[in-house]
């Protein structure tokens, strides 16, 4: 029973092909770890999802219907919600603002202002603070709490440990926890490797804009996603 | 690219070539034309080279130094009205024009400092505002009696023939000057700068080009145009009224010209100014309705079609009459250019 | 001197009116509406029209124009400025000047050169005055234009700070690429920010036609008087439009005493001192000659 469906995906930035006819299937609560080096394709692909890059080719498909032409205000409203990376926070608007935005698609659900600083605890005291003045762990934080916000069936997490402090990145998934068992599908990008494959119950290996690896975080060994991650294995690609 | 292929930059294509001797020749025929042509088509072909000379340097500064400007009838008016001083104050006519001119652009350096430093509305409208300003002081100058203006009575000196003879020569030699001149600076190295600017400003700096005396050259040479352009127009009018000068109807005109001829290409602002001169015309005598047109126009070309006629031509055939830039050819292995 | 410093603050309110509009569109989408003022003499000629034509008094008028001006600003930016947006800095310039003429000429044609005025259709009001301490007399509608003014500024605060429309704006107006990811739809957030923008438009068209004459052109000039007060107050600012409406009001009071011409001349060269007085005070001298320190 997937929730999500991306069928031979591809994906340009100009000239450049960033993802090469990618296809995978994620089920309804699942939490998926997409890894890859940099430039793997891994951002254009969640941005894809999300809306926010048309593809070449190729068709996505949320709860079987087809949303590849549907503008990304639009898929918020259906229930996929990026948390980009870098964060993205409007930094002239309160924390309470940016959360308050996230609402704006309108579904219904159990997540709001308060359930959010519940689970933030640290978040709290910053509520009206603009959200150009927050730390790292605060920004990301409230980028998850927003789109927390608009109750989101397929929620979308780009490198959210990025530039955060060993520290901050431990709370941040300890808060993430509950959210993780709790029946969300979740798409997370990741660069610690580890820490990936400990919160997610598969993990896909992008390579330069195709699936190098898929498969059961729990069937597959440490190494073999190593020697994807850097394509160690592969045939030499022809001139 | 491998050993195997090899490449040409060239600045001229065999049409350009043509193009140029064309040039050449009709610039000749139009020197000699006075022998045969009357009275009012030789005040018609002196406006048409006003007009030529106003698309180009607008081009100049919008197409090339990325500068739109509300309010280049500043130079217009001030050129005219330094015409009329130094007239008054015993110069020849005709120097009087070349000089206030120079005047102007002397002006402009100036200005330059603080209005380079706004950016697009800002400069476009600040610009205008300035436009309004000198309107206003010029006013004051008793000399010209307000609204109800003054004239070019220093021309009287001249008898009609002789008058419409030098007038045009003066243009028409303003005209191969300024285009003349616009062209060798626009193929030199100041040229590819103001390009690499166009393209992108920070990347241009980051590389060392020095952005704002670019700028500066390009604003001070579009002023002295424009300024120039201004004195002949008195010299077909004859009379000087600020209003008539200080209009923003004048940068309507530039903008037609420019955006329907092809803003960014030389060809395109002379293209431009053609079918300007063309339309008003025939239709300048519809009255308003003319104007509706001409500002209807100007908007659909900037949504629609913002290359302008001659942009779409070089998109499509890349024809390039008179260039600027740089052709890369390539020969492929296969031999096929 | 008190009498033209009053008089001077009254006609910042006006100022301070249309600029609103032009302070609101530049805020949100970089835009600078240089058909600001036409549109503006657009709508005073509409309420013209209906006072002239059908005896409506141009208070009700009003409820026919507002929404309107609403609907053109809809259509504005769905027509004309998302594409221009799209298509590069210097084309919002040069479609809203094109837009500008059109209109302009348009309405020359369609009303003739007469200078045309809302006073004879709002009768006393146009002249009531109100006596203060000092024998000084200030216009009912001049106070009238003034309190609007700030009721309309301060509107304009509140809906972007508590509404979520507003906020919808602010945040396209910082980031429209990640407004779309959080579920804003963008254009129609332009498309409200314009519409408003045209509304205050009208209002300012209303008290133009009200205190005062207009005719075809006078949109060029509104435009000038608009720009001048924005960006004396600094863009951007809601409050800051009051303040920078009523520093030009001032200072064209001021000149009108010392000459005919003064009024104009004041007016921009104020402008013009501010603008460049902030430009020194960010970089100084060497600033002012654009060189880097």
């Amino acid at each position: 029973m997937s929730a999500l469906a991306v069928e031979k995906l591809d994906l340009h930035h100009g000239l450049l092909h960033a993802v090469r006819e990618v296809s995978l299937e994620v089920a309804r609560g699942e939490v998926v770890a997409l890894v890859g080096a940099n430039g793997a394709g891994k951002t254009t692909l969640l941005r894809a999802i999300a809306g926010a890059h048309r593809p070449s080719s190729g068709r996505i498909l949320f709860d079987w219907q087809d949303i590849t032409g549907a503008p990304a205000h639009r898929r918020v409203g259906m229930g996929i919600a990026l948390v980009p990376e870098g964060r993205r926070l409007f930094a002239s608007m309160s924390v309470e603002e940016n959360l308050l935005l996230g609402r704006m698609a309108g579904r219904s659900g159990p997540w709001n202002s308060e359930r959010v600083f519940q689970t933030f605890p640290n978040l709290a005291a910053r509520r009206q603070a603009k959200a150009g003045t927050l730390s790292g762990g605060e920004q990301q934080a409230t980028a998850i709490g927003r789109a927390l916000m608009s109750n989101p069936a397929l929620l979308l997490l780009d490198e959210v440990s990025l530039g955060l402090s060993p520290i901050a990145v431990d709370r941040l998934y300890e808060s993430l926890g509950e959210l993780m068992q709790s029946g969300t599908t979740i798409i997370l990008v990741e660069q610690d490797l580890g820490r990936a494959m400990r919160v997610a119950s598969r993990v896909i290996c992008l390579l330069e804009g195709r699936v190098a690896l898929e498969g059961a975080t729990a069937a597959l060994p440490r190494e073999k996603v190593t020697e994807a991650y850097f394509g160690l294995n592969r045939e030499a690609v022809p001139a | 690219m491998n050993a195997q292929t090899a490449f040409k930059v060239e600045r001229w294509t065999p049409a350009s070539r043509g193009a140029i001797g064309v040039v050449g020749l009709v610039a000749l025929v139009a020197a000699i034309a006075p022998l045969w042509l009357g009275p009012g088509a030789m005040d018609r072909l002196s406006i048409l080279f006003v007009y030529v000379i106003l698309a180009v340097m607008w081009n100049a500064l919008a197409g090339y130094a990325g500068l739109v400007s509300v309010g280049q009838q500043l130079f217009l008016g001030l050129g005219a009205y330094f015409t009329i001083k130094l007239a008054d104050w015993g110069v020849n006519p005709f120097v009087a024009m070349v000089l206030a001119a120079f005047i102007v652009a002397a002006i402009a350096v100036p200005l330059s400092f603080p209005m380079l430093r706004l950016r697009g509305g800002e400069f476009a409208i600040g610009m205008w505002v300035v436009a309004e300003l000198a309107h206003l002081l010029v006013n004051l100058d008793p000399l010209v009696r307000g609204e109800t203006g003054t004239s070019l009575i220093a021309l009287n000196a001249f008898d009609a023939p002789l008058r419409r003879n030098l007038i045009y020569w003066l243009a028409l030699v303003s005209l191969l000057a300024l285009l003349g001149g616009l062209f060798v600076l626009l193929r030199s190295r100041v040229g590819a700068a103001i390009q690499a600017i166009r393209d992108n400003e920070e990347a241009a700096a980051s590389v060392g080009v020095r952005v704002t005396s670019t700028k500066r050259l390009i604003f001070v040479l579009a002023a002295f145009g424009v300024a120039l352009a201004g004195a002949l127009w008195l010299a077909t009018a004859l009379t000087f009224q600020p209003k008539a000068f200080f209009s923003v109807q004048w940068t309507a005109y530039m903008i037609f010209m420019v955006l329907v001829g092809g803003i960014g290409t030389f060809e395109g602002a002379i293209i431009g100014a053609l079918i300007f001169f063309a339309i008003e015309t025939w239709f300048g005598a519809a009255g308003v309705w003319y104007l509706v047109g001409l500002g209807a126009t100007a908007l659909v070309f900037s949504l629609a079609l913002p290359r302008g006629i001659w942009g779409e031509i070089e998109r499509r055939t890349g024809l390039r009459l008179l260039p600027v830039g740089y052709r890369l050819q390539i020969k492929l292995p296969g031999g096929a250019p | 001197m008190i009498n033209t410093l009053v008089q001077g603050v009254l006609l910042g309110g006006y100022y301070a009116l249309i600029a609103a509009g032009l302070s609101f569109m530049f805020s949100v989408m970089r835009i600078i509406n240089l058909a600001h003022g036409s549109l503006a003499v657009l709508a005073a000629y509409g309420l013209f029209a209906l006072a002239q034509y059908f005896g409506i008094s141009p208070f009700l008028g009003l409820l026919i124009v507002l929404p309107a001006m609403a609907v053109l600003g809809l259509l504005l930016q769905r027509l004309v400025l998302d594409r221009a947006m799209r298509a590069g800095p210097l084309v919002p310039i040069l479609a809203t000047f094109g837009l500008a003429i059109v209109i302009d000429n348009a309405l020359f044609e369609m009303f003739g050169a007469n200078t045309r005025s809302l006073g004879n259709f709002i009768g006393s009001l146009s002249y009531d005055s109100v006596e203060l301490p000092g024998r000084i007399f200030v216009g009912e509608l001049a106070i009238g234009t003034f309190v609007l003014a700030v009721l309309l500024l301060g509107g304009l605060q509140l809906f972007l700070s508590f509404t979520s429309y507003g906020r919808a704006i602010r945040a396209t107006a910082e980031d429209a690429d990640t407004a779309e990811l959080v579920g804003i739809n963008a254009r129609r957030a332009n498309a409200i920010a314009s519409a408003i923008a045209l509304v205050t438009v009208g209002l300012a068209g209303a008290a133009l036609g009200m205190r005062g004459t207009f005719d075809a052109y006078s949109g060029s000039a509104q435009l000038l008087f608009a720009f001048e007060a924005a960006v004396i107050g600094g863009a951007g600012s809601v409050w800051g439009t009051l303040l920078g409406g009523i520093v030009l009001a001032l200072a064209q009071s001021i000149g009108a005493t010392i000459s005919p011409l003064g009024f104009l001349i004041a007016g921009h060269g104020v402008f013009l001192v501010v603008l460049f007085a902030r430009i020194w005070l960010a970089g100084g001298v060497n600033g002012f000659l654009g060189r880097r320190a």
